[in-house]
C-alpha cells in the first residue's frame, strides 16, 4: 500500500462510528439488532483501518521523519487559513493500535452486558437500570432473569459517538481538533454517566465530570489561544520546529516568570488535570463509576482519561521547554499516584477501587512526563490502558454474575458491587477470576510476565536514574499500595468462600463479555514484552526493545534509554511482591467492614474532598448567581434605578402640574383672564340701560375724551 | 432578469411589507390563510437572499448592490442601500429566522390577521438596518422594528406583558434620542448622511480642530457615548440587560425568537457598522471599558441565567451572556485594528453573532414547545421528561450544547476566535470572561438535568396533563436551524470566508 493511500485512509478511520451514531439516532433506535449491528460493525471498520495504518507504520523506515501527514484549509483568519488535518507518527500510530483494540472490545462487551436477548423487563423504565423479568419455565415455575436494557439502542449510539471523539483526536495533527475531539467525549462521558439519569446519584454524577473537565477546559482553551497568537499555528508539525520552539522558550509571559511555552504548557496542562483526574480536579471520576460498566471501561481506561495523558504526552516539546512547568507536573502526578493509591485501600466497591486505581496510575503517566521519561510514559499510558479496560470489564462481569444472584434470591438489598458481599467467585465465575488475576498482576506490576511490570519498572529506573528520588520513592509507595488494595481486591472477590446467598448464585456470564477479556488479557501479558530494556539481566537483548525505538522517534531528540541499575529493579519486585502477599494476608479471613483494619474514614471519604469543594465551591457560587448578581444587583440595583426612573419622571410631572400649570397656568392665566373678563362684564351692566339718550350722552363723552387724547398726543408729538 | 438584479435588495426589503398590505384585504375569519399566507410571504425574501448570496462577490471590496433613490432633498438624505460581507449575513439570517418564526407561530389564534402582519412589518424593519447606508434611513428603520415589537409583546405576550414591552419601549427610546443627536449633528456638519460619504470625511477632519465650539476630540468622544449607548441597550451590554430577561420572558415564543435571533444583532450591528469605523481612534481608547462591560455581561448574564427557576428567563440570560462575546470582539477589534487579532477577533464576532441567532432562536422555541403544552415554564415543574418525549429531548440536547460551544458545533468557532483574537490584546478580561464560559456550562446543564432528567414524571406522564412529543410543524421548525449548526460547527469556511474578506477590507 502506497504512503498517501494509508495517508488518506487515516481521514476515514474517525467516520464509522459518527455515522454509526446518526444511522443509530435517525433510523435504527426502534430495532436493538439492527443499532448495535450498526455501532460493532462501524467499530470493526474502524479498527481494521487503524490496524492497516498501524502495521504500514511500523514497516516504514525512519517512520517519524515521513508519518502519515495531510492537511487542508478550514478556517479563513484574516489572509491566512488555519489548517487541520490527520497526522500519524510513532506515537499516534503507538495510541491508534490500543483505542482501536479497547474500543472494539468494548462494543462488544456492552451487547452482553445490556442483557441482549433477554426478555423485557416488567417494570423497566427509561432512564433506570433494568431490574428483571419474570419467566415461566416449562414446568411453570416462575423465575426472575436479567432484562434488557431499555434504552440498548441509545447506548450504542452514544458509545460510537464517544469512538468518533477519541479517534478524532488521536488522528489529528493540530491541537484544534484534538480539543474538538476531547469536548466531544466531554459530551458522551456527560450523557453515558447520566445514562441513567433517573438515579438523582447518576444525573449528579453527570453533572459534575462535565463540569470539572470542563474547569480544565477552559484554561486548555486559553492555552490553546496563547499558543496560537504566539506561533500563528496549531498544527503539531510546524509547532514542533526548532524555530518556533526556540521563539516560545524565548519570549516571556508575564505571568509567575515563565517563560511563553511555561505557560502555554501548564495551561495545556491543567485540562488535561480536568480530563485525567489528577489531582485537585480527581473529584469527578470515582462518581462517574454511575455509569453503566463498559461506560467505566470507555471513559477510564481506552479513552477519556488517556486523552488526558496524551495530550500532555503530545505537547511535550513546548512543556518541557519550561523547567518550572515540568516540576508542577512532575509534583502533582506523583502526589496524584501516592494519594489516590490511599483511598483506594479503603474501598468497598468493586468499581470505586478500580477508578481511584486509575487515578493513581494516571499519576505515574503524568510524573514520568515531568522527568522527562516520554517513553515510560507512553508505554505505561498503553500497558495500563490494557490492562485496565480488563480490569473495569471484569468488574462489570462480576457484578453482572452478583446481579443474576440478587435476582435469584430476590433479596434487592444486596448491593451486587459491594466487595464484601462476594467471596469465592472464582469457582462460579472461572473466566472473569482467571482474566481478573491478569488484570490484577499487571496493576500490580507482577514480575515478567505481566505488561504492567515493564512499563511501570520503565518509570521507576528513569526516576531513579536521573536523581529524582523523591519522586522515585513517591511512586515505588505509590506501586506497594496498588499492589496491595489490588491484591485486597482478587482476595475479597473471588478467593475464600461465598460471603452471601448471592455470591452463592452468581453465575459466568455470556461469551459476549468474556471474550473481550479473554483477548484484552492477552495484552495486558504480551505488551510488555516489546519494550524490554535492552540491559535487563538475562532477558535483555532477547528481544530488540522496540517499543523505545519507535515512540522515541517521534521526538526531535531520540530520548536516549536510562543506564540499567538494579536498585530500582530490586524496588519494583519488593514493592510488588510485597503488596500483593501482604494483601493475601490480612485479607484472607476478613469477611466484613467491620474487620478491615484500614477502614479509616478519612480515606473511606476521600480526604473529603467533595465536601469540602461543595462548601468552598459549589454552594457560594450558587447563592452568589441567585443572591447577589441576579437578585441583589440586576433586580435591586439596576432595575431600582431604571423603576426610580417613572416616580421621578411621574414626580417632576405632577410637580410642574401642581406648583405651575395649575396654579399659575390654570387657575391664574386660564381662569384669571375669564374671572377678569365676567368682572369687567358685570360691573359694566349698569350702563347698559337700553336708554337712547344716555348712550348719546356716553357717546359725547366719549368723543371728547378721545378727541382730547388725539390732539394732545398730536401736539405734543 | 435585469430588474431582480438591479433591484434586488429593495425587493428582498420591501416584500415582506408589500405582503402585509395586502394581507388586510383578505378576509379576516380565515386563520389558515393568514398562516399560510404570511409563510409563503416570508418564504419569498428568503429565496431572493439565497440568489444575492449566490450572486454576491466576496472578492469585491465595498458594498454591493447598491441602489439610490431621492428621499430627503432638502436635508440631503437619500435612500441608499447596499450590502457588504457583514451585512449580507445579517440579511441572510433575518429572512431565514422570519419564516421559521412564521411557522413556529401556526398556533396562535387571537387576531391571526394582526399577528402576522406586524411580523412582516417587522422584517422590513429589521432588514433595513441591515442594508441602509445612509445615518437617516438607518435611523428609521431601526426605530421602525421597535413597534411591531412592542405591539407583539404587549398584545400576544404572557402575564406581565404591559410591564415588559414598555420597559422594552421605553428603554430603547431612551437610547434612541442620543444616537439621533449624533446623527443630526453628523448630517448638519456635512450636509450629507451618506455613510460612504461619512466614513472618510468625518475621520480626515483635523484632529486639532474646533467644533461646535469645542475641540473635535470632545465632540467625537460625545459622539461616540451617544452611539455607544444606544447600542449597548439594544445588545444589551451589561448594566443596561435587564430589559431583556422582562422582554424575552414575556413575549409569543415566535417574538422571542426573532428578538433573540435578529434585533440584539440590530446593537452589535451598529457597533460594526457605524460606531468603529467613525470612531476608530475612540474605539481603540475605549476599548479597555467596552471590554469590561463585555467581560461583566458574559460573567454575570452566565451567573444571572444560572440563577433561574424560569425556563425561558434561563435561556433569555444566556442571550446576555453570548452577546458579551460578540462585544469583546468588537473591542479587541477596536483596539487592534489593521492587525490580524483584529481580523479574527471581528470576523468571530460576526460569527458569533449568526450563531447565536440560530441557537438562541432554537432555544426560545423549544421553550415555548414545552410552554405550549404544559403552560408552566418553571423549572421545578418539570424533571424526568425525557421518557415522554424522548425526540423532543434530543433536539433540545442538540441545541443546547450548541449555546453551550460544544466543539463540533457553530458556537465553539465564534467563540474560539473572539478568544484567540482577544486574548493578545486583552487577555486579562479574555481570562476573566473563561468564568462565563465555565458557567456557561453550569446553567446549560441545569436546564437539562432539570427539564429532561429526573425519574419519568408521573405528573406529565397521564391524563389531561399527559405531555405530547413534538410535532411534525415543530420539528420542520428545528430542522433547517440545527442542520447549519452542524454544518458551521464542522465547516464553516463557506460562511466565514465571506465575512472574513469584508472584514479585512473594513478594519
Amino acid at each position: 500500500m502506497t504512503h498517501e493511500f494509508v495517508t488518506n485512509l487515516v481521514w476515514f478511520i474517525p467516520l464509522p462510528p459518527v455515522i454509526a451514531f446518526a444511522l443509530i439516532v435517525l433510523f435504527t433506535n426502534k430495532s436493538k439488532v439492527l443499532s448495535h449491528t450498526v455501532a460493532i460493525s462501524a467499530a470493526f471498520l474502524s479498527w481494521l483501518g487503524a490496524m492497516i495504518v498501524f502495521w504500514n507504520a511500523i514497516k516504514v523506515e525512519h517512520f517519524a521523519e515521513e508519518p502519515f501527514a495531510s492537511s487542508i484549509n478550514w478556517l479563513p483568519t484574516g489572509d491566512t487559513w488555519l489548517k487541520i488535518g490527520v497526522l500519524i507518527d510513532p506515537l499516534s500510530a503507538t495510541v491508534l493500535f490500543f483505542v482501536a483494540w479497547t474500543v472494539l472490545m468494548i462494543f462488544l462487551y456492552s451487547v452482553g452486558y445490556h442483557n441482549f436477548g433477554q426478555p423485557a423487563g416488567d417494570h423497566d423504565h427509561a432512564g433506570l437500570p433494568p431490574h428483571g423479568a419474570t419467566v415461566t419455565d416449562d414446568l411453570g415455575h416462575k423465575h426472575t432473569v436479567l432484562s434488557i436494557e431499555p434504552m440498548y439502542s441509545r447506548f450504542f449510539a452514544f458509545i460510537s459517538l464517544f469512538a468518533f471523539g477519541m479517534l478524532t483526536l488521536v488522528v489529528s495533527d493540530n491541537i484544534l481538533t484534538l480539543f474538538v475531539g476531547w469536548e466531544i467525549m466531554g459530551l458522551c462521558s456527560y450523557l453515558l454517566i447520566g445514562f441513567w439519569y433517573g438515579k438523582e446519584s447518576a444525573r449528579n454524577a453527570a453533572i459534575k465530570a462535565f463540569m470539572t473537565t470542563r474547569i480544565g477546559d477552559v484554561f486548555m482553551l486559553l492555552g490553546i489561544a496563547f499558543l496560537y497568537s504566539v506561533t500563528g499555528t496549531l498544527s503539531f508539525r510546524e509547532i514542533f520546529t526548532e524555530e518556533i520552539l526556540h521563539t516560545l522558550a524565548s519570549v516571556p509571559s508575564g505571568v509567575f516568570g515563565l517563560s511563553a511555552a511555561g505557560l502555554i504548557g501548564l495551561l495545556l496542562f491543567i485540562g488535561t488535570v480536568g480530563k485525567s483526574a489528577q489531582f485537585p480536579l480527581h473529584v469527578w471520576l470515582p462518581d462517574a463509576m454511575e455509569g453503566p460498566t463498559p461506560v467505566s471501561a470507555m471513559i477510564h481506561a481506552a479513552t477519556m482519561v488517556s486523552a488526558g495523558v496524551y495530550a500532555v504526552i503530545r505537547m511535550f516539546p513546548i512543556i518541557s521547554l519550561d523547567e518550572k512547568t515540568m516540576t508542577v507536573v512532575a509534583f502533582i502526578g506523583a502526589f496524584t499516584a501516592l494519594f489516590a493509591a490511599t483511598i483506594a485501600v479503603a474501598q468497598n466497591d468493586i468499581k470505586r477501587v478500580l477508578a481511584y486505581s486509575t487515578i493513581s496510575q494516571l499519576g505515574f503517566m503524568i510524573a514520568a512526563l515531568g522527568i522527562h521519561a516520554y517513553v515510560a510514559a507512553v508505554f505505561h499510558l498503553v500497558t495500563h490502558a490494557f490492562f485496565k479496560a480488563l480490569l473495569f470489564l471484569g468488574s462489570g462481569s462480576v457484578i453482572h454474575g452478583m446481579e443474576h444472584g440478587v435476582l435469584h434470591t430476590g433479596n434487592h438489598k444486596v448491593d451486587p458491587q459491594d466487595m464484601f458481599n462476594m467471596g469465592g467467585l472464582r469457582k462460579k465465575m472461572p473466566i472473569t477470576f482467571w482474566t481478573f488475576l491478569i488484570g490484577g498482576f499487571a496493576l500490580s506490576g507482577f514480575p515478567i510476565v505481566t505488561a504492567g511490570f515493564w512499563s511501570k519498572d520503565e518509570i521507576l529506573a528513569d526516576a531513579f536514574g536521573h536523581g529524582h528520588t523523591l519522586i522515585f520513592a513517591t511512586l515505588a509507595f505509590a506501586a506497594f499500595l496498588t499492589a496491595f488494595y489490588t491484591m485486597r481486591q482478587i482476595t475479597l472477590t473471588f478467593l475464600g468462600e461465598p460471603r452471601t446467598q448471592e455470591a452463592e448464585h452468581a453465575h459466568e456470564t455470556p461469551w459476549t463479555m468474556t471474550a473481550p477479556l479473554v483477548v484484552l488479557s492477552f495484552f495486558a501479558v504480551t505488551y510488555g514484552w516489546v519494550g524490554i530494556p535492552e540491559h535487563f539481566p538475562l532477558l535483555g537483548g532477547l528481544v530488540p526493545n522496540w517499543f523505545h525505538e519507535f515512540v522515541g522517534s517521534t521526538l526531535a531528540e531520540h530520548p536516549e534509554a536510562v543506564e540499567f541499575s538494579p536498585w530500582p529493579l530490586i524496588t519494583s519486585l519488593v514493592v510488588a511482591l510485597g503488596g500483593l502477599g501482604l494483601g493475601w494476608l490480612v485479607y484472607r479471613n476478613v469477611n466484613s467492614p467491620a474487620e478491615d483494619k484500614l477502614q479509616f474514614s478519612l480515606l473511606k471519604n476521600k480526604y473529603y474532598f467533595d465536601e469540602i469543594y461543595d462548601v468552598i465551591f459549589v454552594k457560594p457560587a450558587y447563592w452568589l448567581a441567585e443572591n447577589v448578581i441576579y437578585k441583589f444587583m440586576d433586580q435591586g440595583v439596576i432595575d431600582g434605578i431604571l423603576h426610580a426612573f417613572g416616580p421621578t419622571t411621574g414626580g417632576i410631572g405632577s410637580a410642574i402640574r401642581n406648583y405651575f400649570d395649575v396654579p399659575f397656568i390654570n387657575q391664574f392665566i386660564g381662569d384669571g383672564s375669564a374671572d377678569a373678563t365676567y368682572w369687567i362684564g358685570k360691573n359694566l351692566r349698569p350702563i347698559q340701560t337700553g336708554r337712547i339718550q344716555q348712550y348719546l350722552i356716553l357717546s359725547l363723552i366719549l368723543l371728547f375724551v378721545v378727541g382730547g387724547l388725539v390732539y394732545y398726543i398730536l401736539t405734543l408729538a | 432578469m435585469d430588474f431582480l438584479n438591479s433591484h434586488l435588495l429593495s425587493l428582498i426589503l420591501f416584500l415582506p411589507t408589500v405582503a402585509a398590505v395586502l394581507m388586510l384585504f383578505l378576509p379576516s375569519e380565515e386563520a389558515k390563510l393568514h398562516r399560510w399566507f404570511a409563510f409563503a410571504a416570508s418564504l419569498v425574501p428568503f429565496g431572493l437572499t439565497l440568489y444575492l448570496w449566490n450572486v454576491f462577490d466576496p472578492n469585491r471590496t465595498g458594498f454591493q448592490f447598491q441602489e439610490q433613490y431621492q428621499w430627503y432633498e432638502a436635508i440631503n438624505s437619500t435612500f441608499h442601500i447596499g450590502v457588504d460581507g457583514i451585512s449580507i449575513t445579517m440579511v441572510l439570517l433575518t429572512t431565514l429566522l422570519t419564516p421559521l418564526a412564521i411557522l413556529a407561530s401556526f398556533n396562535i389564534s387571537d387576531k391571526v390577521k394582526a399577528y402576522f402582519m406586524l411580523f412582516l412589518f417587522l422584517e422590513t424593519g429589521m432588514l433595513g438596518v441591515f442594508m441602509a447606508l445612509d445615518l437617516l434611513i438607518f435611523f428609521v428603520f431601526w426605530e421602525i422594528g421597535l413597534v411591531p415589537m412592542y405591539f407583539l409583546i404587549n398584545q400576544w405576550g404572557s402575564a406581565n406583558r404591559n410591564y415588559a414591552s414598555l420597559k422594552f419601549m421605553i428603554y430603547t427610546m431612551a437610547g434612541s434620542l442620543g444616537l439621533l443627536l449624533a446623527v443630526q449633528m453628523l448630517g448638519v456638519l456635512f450636509g450629507t448622511y451618506d455613510l460612504v460619504a461619512l466614513y472618510e470625511r468625518w475621520n480626515s477632519l483635523d484632529p486639532g480642530s474646533i467644533l461646535l465650539g469645542m475641540p473635535v476630540h470632545t465632540v467625537k468622544s460625545i459622539a461616540f457615548w451617544a452611539f455607544v449607548i444606544a447600542f449597548a441597550i439594544k445588545v444589551p451590554v451589561w448594566p443596561f440587560h435587564t430589559w431583556l430577561p422582562d422582554a424575552h420572558t414575556e413575549a409569543p415564543t415566535a417574538g422571542s425568537m426573532i428578538l433573540a435571533g435578529v434585533l440584539l444583532k440590530l446593537g452589535a450591528y451598529g457597533f460594526i457598522r457605524l460606531v468603529l469605523p467613525f470612531y476608530p481612534l475612540e474605539a481603540k481608547i475605549f476599548a479597555g471599558a467596552l471590554a469590561f462591560l463585555a467581560v461583566a455581561a458574559i460573567v454575570f448574564g452566565a451567573f444571572s441565567s444560572y440563577a433561574q427557576t424560569d425556563f425561558k428567563r434561563l435561556v433569555a440570560y444566556s442571550s446576555v451572556n453570548h452577546m458579551g462575546f460578540v462585544m469583546l470582539g468588537i473591542a479587541a477589534a477596536g483596539l487592534a485594528s489593521g492587525t490580524k487579532d483584529a481580523h479574527i477577533a471581528m470576523s468571530g464576532a460576526v460569527l458569533q453573532m449568526f450563531n447565536h441567532g440560530l441557537s438562541a432562536a432554537g432555544m426560545f422555541f423549544l421553550v415555548g414547545v414545552i410552554y405550549e403544552r404544559t403552560h408552566t415554564r418553571n423549572l421545578n415543574d418539570f424533571g424526568g421528561l425525557f421518557p415522554l418525549v424522548p425526540v423532543y429531548g434530543g433536539i433540545l440536547i442538540f441545541t443546547s450544547m450548541a449555546s453551550l460551544g460544544l466543539p463540533g458545533l457553530n458556537g465553539f468557532v465564534s467563540e474560539f476566535m473572539v478568544v484567540r483574537g482577544a486574548y493578545p490584546v486583552l487577555t486579562i478580561y479574555t481570562a476573566i470572561s473563561m468564568l462565563g464560559l465555565l458557567f456557561t456550562g453550569a446553567y446549560i446543564l441545569k436546564g437539562i438535568k432539570s427539564v429532561l432528567h429526573g425519574p419519568l414524571n408521573e405528573h406529565w406522564a397521564h391524563g389531561e396533563h399527559k405531555l405530547t412529543e413534538i410535532n411534525t410543524r415543530e420539528i420542520l421548525v428545528m430542522l433547517p436551524l440545527m442542520v447549519l449548526i452542524l454544518v458551521i460547527g464542522v465547516w464553516p469556511a463557506w460562511i466565514l470566508d465571506v465575512i472574513n474578506k469584508a472584514v479585512m477590507a473594513l478594519f
